[in-house]
């Protein structure tokens, strides 16, 4: 990305936070919450994910047949179905169907994928979008920027305008009331007089070719009945085999995206439907007083067409990375759950059709890489969505690979320079800021060897300045202060001090990059407090783990990072000493990531036998350890802000047991995330995102009962960013337990 | 029948605001009187002894269902552990008349309130085997968030009763 392309986009994202960014927080706010508690009252929740994914995985694999299934069954109960190979096919067909007729639509972002309403309108036909949210898009002529919610950016104030400006009604418009109530009326209009409904589906039952349609305000059932022509769009993924498994995900849905246990209707239609119609009124001069005597007619011949759209679906099923994303059933959990978007959602962190986690996949899988490659530098691996998504796609897999892939599609300008000088296993074309930041260890090596000199460079005007228009560094973060004696050449010095016979536990302490050559402080502090609980403590050199090329998109690099990792750990684990690790994202690589980068037999040794520091601490109170060794807090006032990652991987609770043990009175934030992300919030287009998302937990954290504590937290970013939004300096847990 | 899903039934149709009704077939029509708003708009009902009044429009043309303040269709099912009923639509216009009324009344068998979702779609998948065209589970009002807050009617209802009928 050039230094223009960056500024842009900076723009872009700065607009966006003042334009939309307060609606989109505080209504993926809400849904995040409600998705909290919705699925806390379920008993089997994770079982219910498990049945759900085992069913959607089965039916990826049966495909072709439930296809063919699915077209046996719909035809034999009287309907027709439609395999379109791309939009234009789908939309070609589509249209011969409408024939010109008016239309009403109920919410489907399948059918916005295909941008069916410009086809349908260029061949004469009239469309109405009557879902409430598409409505208001439609009047406004924009976007959705959200899956589920698609005006999710805009206020009831801003609604409001744009009624009272398009309609100018009596009385102007004010309330959602008011405003919900208008639409209907204005809506219910033109359902009467339409002819054909439209609608997607959220599931189709391939053994009785069955459509669900998870709906709230009831559009969909009235699109369906008044009309004699029903059109169903769904992409071919939605088939399952068949009633009885649509079951969880009846269950699962509501709950995953809005929060709500259930949606008002989950309409179960098996077309073609035998309600009785309104008929349409098109060729009449108008309703009106005809209304009075307008009987309802046999719904007995009513039509119907499942147009179930492949466009690039196929290609996904047999993409061993992509294929997880047709998984997906739509339910916006991974938005909701995600900083980014909760701040600037999907107006940024959204392709041509689809916005949040999961876009990037469905992006590059329907409408190419390029659109993808527009926001999937917003997904900053910081895992949140993984717990969330109710069919447990990895997500932040998905948008490494894409990332991957663009890194690899790309010519980089500045290729001469960086082949050679950065020690990664990328090909040339890697964006210059990506590879700087990939190659951290290299960099932190490198800066440590030169410290100081290397910070009093790295912090000259000149210096920042020339970082900002060639990697795109912004020049308002503060860069990490190199230390010029490493923790392990410290430990090399100073040696082991618990008596390897008499010690409860043996470990190999995992000096990360960071805590190596940066924190250093926080690596000391947990050799020392490991030993103060009698464990024998070793600080084996080993290399960057590869969370930092795999969060610019760098497989190949972050690959052989985790072999070098291995090959170093390996011998102290084949030792029978534990691993434990200070850093959570880099845990988190040893116990997620690293089962896709090593052989199996090398990932599950080392991810078993590897631990947070906490969480060890925690592990060896609970064994016996004299918990007197390490420092009381005696109520000392901590504000804790867990890491993402280390919260994905349920590691909180040790920590804040630990330091309630240990008499300290805690309190934690809620966010997602900090929005610093590793390399995410030092890159010049992404650090106003990134401060923003930063402030809320600032405003946590400032509370009147939070402002006067001690700011603690567990990853490096969360302590660099809380450094910078905060006058009082965080440190790490390890740290109050020090007791030096 | 154990009465533990009616119990449960009771409980979850008041936690998402449906007032629920209780009477033998003998006693639906005073059951179901304080819940009628005229213009009622209906459908006819499938138990054996229970029949709409009069005053309830059956056959109504769509000027009725528009100006109609409450609707009653049979539910073919009451799901106890969300407080959903199962409206099954066909000829006789269940979809139109449940949707388009301010007020949908849902009436329901004791026997046919099932537990969970589990047990429904046991019975859903076999009724959609067997031909049922279409079975919409409708839990509380319409609703949307779509207008910068949430309001209760959207497209659909405004409110829901359930009239149990506690011998059928």
């Amino acid at each position: 990305m050039s230094a223009d392309d960056r500024r842009r986009k900076a723009e872009r994202i700065r607009h966006l936070l003042e334009t939309e960014g307060d609606s989109v927080h505080e209504n993926t706010r809400v849904f995040n919450e409600g998705r909290y508690e919705s699925t806390a009252d379920l008993d089997d929740y994770e079982a219910l994910k498990d049945e759900a994914r085992a069913i959607k995985e089965n039916a990826i694999e049966r495909l072709p047949e439930l296809l063919d299934r699915v077209t046996e069954t719909v035809e034999a109960n009287g309907g027709s179905v439609y395999v379109a190979d791309d939009a234009a096919d789908a939309n070609r067909y589509v249209s011969e169907v409408v024939d010109g007729r008016t239309v009403v639509k109920s919410k489907s972002m399948t059918s916005e994928e295909i941008d069916v309403n410009d086809a349908l309108e260029e061949r004469g036909a009239t469309v109405w979008e009557t879902d409430l949210a598409e409505f208001v898009l439609q009047v406004a002529d924009e976007a959705p920027s959200h899956i589920v919610a698609p005006a999710i950016h805009k206020s009831r104030e801003e609604i409001a305008d744009l009624f009272n400006e398009v309609f100018d009604p009596d009385e102007p418009l004010e309330t959602a009331e008011e405003l919900t109530r208008f639409a209907r009326e204005y809506l219910g209009e033109k359902i009467l007089d339409a002819e054909v409904g439209m609608t997607g589906a959220n599931f189709v039952a391939a053994d009785t070719g069955t459509l669900a349609l998870v709906t709230s305000e009831g559009n969909a059932r009235k699109c369906v009945q008044a009309t004699d022509t029903h059109v169903a769009v769904a992409g071919v993924e939605k088939i399952v085999p068949s009633v009885e498994d649509l079951q969880p995900f009846v269950e699962l849905i509501g709950r995953s995206g809005t929060g709500q246990d259930i949606t008002s209707y989950v309409s179960l239609f098996t077309p073609p439907g035998d309600s009785p119609t309104f008929g349409g009124t098109d060729g009449d001069d108008g309703r009106g007083s005809s209304d009075e005597v307008r009987e309802l007619e046999s719904g007995d011949d009513r039509e119907f067409h499942l147009v179930l759209i492949d466009n690039g679906r196929m290609a996904m099923r047999e993409d061993d990375d992509l294929r997880e994303t047709l998984y997906c059933i739509r339910c916006s959990a991974c938005a909701n759950s995600c900083a980014n978007f909760q701040h600037v959602g999907g107006h940024a962190f959204g392709g041509e059709t689809y916005s949040g986690g999961i876009a990037t996949g469905w992006e590059a899988g329907v409408h190419g890489q390029e659109s993808a490659a527009e926001f999937n530098d917003l997904c900053t691996g910081c895992s949140r969505c993984v717990n969330q998504c109710p069919v447990k796609i990895d997500i932040p897999w998905i948008n490494t690979v894409v990332r991957d892939r663009i890194n690899r599609g790309k010519e980089g300008k500045f290729d001469f320079l960086v082949e050679g000088l950065t020690p990664d296993a990328e090909p040339g074309g890697v964006d210059f800021q990506k590879r700087l930041f990939g190659n951290f260890d290299a960099l932190a090596r490198l800066g440590s060897a030169f410290a100081p000199l290397s910070n009093w460079v790295a912090r000259s005007a000149p210096a920042r300045s020339m970082m900002e228009r060639t990697v795109g560094v912004d020049s308002r973060r503060e860069l990490p202060q190199f230390e010029r004696e490493s923790l392990v050449d410290w430990f090399a010095d100073r040696g082991p001090r618990v008596d390897p016979d008499e010690a409860r536990r043996k470990v190999a302490l995992y000096p990360d990059a960071y805590t190596n050559y940066v924190r250093t402080e926080r690596g000391k502090a947990a050799v020392r407090v490991l030993e103060s609980l009698g464990v024998r403590v070793d600080v084996p050199a080993a290399g960057e783990s590869g969370r930092a090329p795999l969060s610019q998109g760098m497989v190949a690099t972050a690959r052989s990072n985790a072999e070098a990792v291995y090959e170093a750990l390996s011998p102290a684990v084949a030792a029978g000493r534990d691993v434990v690790v200070i850093e959570p994202s880099d845990l988190a690589m040893f116990r997620r990531e690293y089962e896709r980068l090593l052989p199996e037999d090398n990932y599950d040794a080392l991810s078993e036998n590897s631990y947070e520091v906490m969480e060890y601490v925690y592990g060896l109170l609970e064994d016996g350890a004299n918990a007197d060794a390490l420092s009381a807090g005696d109520g000392e006032r901590i504000a804790y802000h867990g890491h993402c990652q280390q919260r994905t991987l349920g590691l909180e609770p040790y920590t804040l047991a630990v330091l309630e043990e240990r008499g300290f009175d805690v309190v934690t934030s809620d966010v997602e995330c900090c929005g610093m992300a590793g390399s995410f919030g030092y890159k010049s287009e992404y650090y106003d995102l990134s401060v923003d998302v930063g402030e809320t937990l600032v405003d946590q954290f400032t509370t009147d009962d939070a402002a006067d504590r001690t700011v603690v937290a567990s990853g490096t970013s969360c302590l660099e960013q809380l450094d910078a939004l905060l006058t009082r300096r965080p440190a790490h847990p390890v740290r109050l337990l020090d007791a030096r | 029948m154990s009465v533990e899903p009616i119990a449960t039934f009771e409980t979850s149709l008041d936690e998402i605001g449906v007032e629920l009704v209780r009477a033998p077939a003998a006693e639906f029509e005073s059951a179901l009187a304080p819940l009628l708003d005229a213009p009622a708009v209906g459908t006819p009902l499938p138990f054996a002894g229970v029949s709409l009044p009069d005053a309830v429009e059956t056959d109504p043309t769509v000027a009725d269902l528009e100006a109609a303040r409450t609707g009653v269709t049979a539910a073919g099912y009451g799901i106890a552990d969300y407080g959903s009923v199962v409206i099954q639509g066909g000829p006789a216009g269940e979809e139109p008349v449940s949707l388009y009324a301010d007020e949908h009344v849902a009436v329901v068998a004791a026997s046919d309130v099932l537990p969970d979702m589990d047990a429904t779609f046991d019975r859903l998948a076999e009724d959609a085997r067997e031909g049922t065209g279409q079975a919409v589970i409708a839990t509380g009002p319409s609703a949307t968030a779509d207008m910068g807050a949430l309001v209760k009617g959207a497209h659909g209802p405004i409110e829901v009763a359930v009239v149990l009928l506690e011998d059928r």
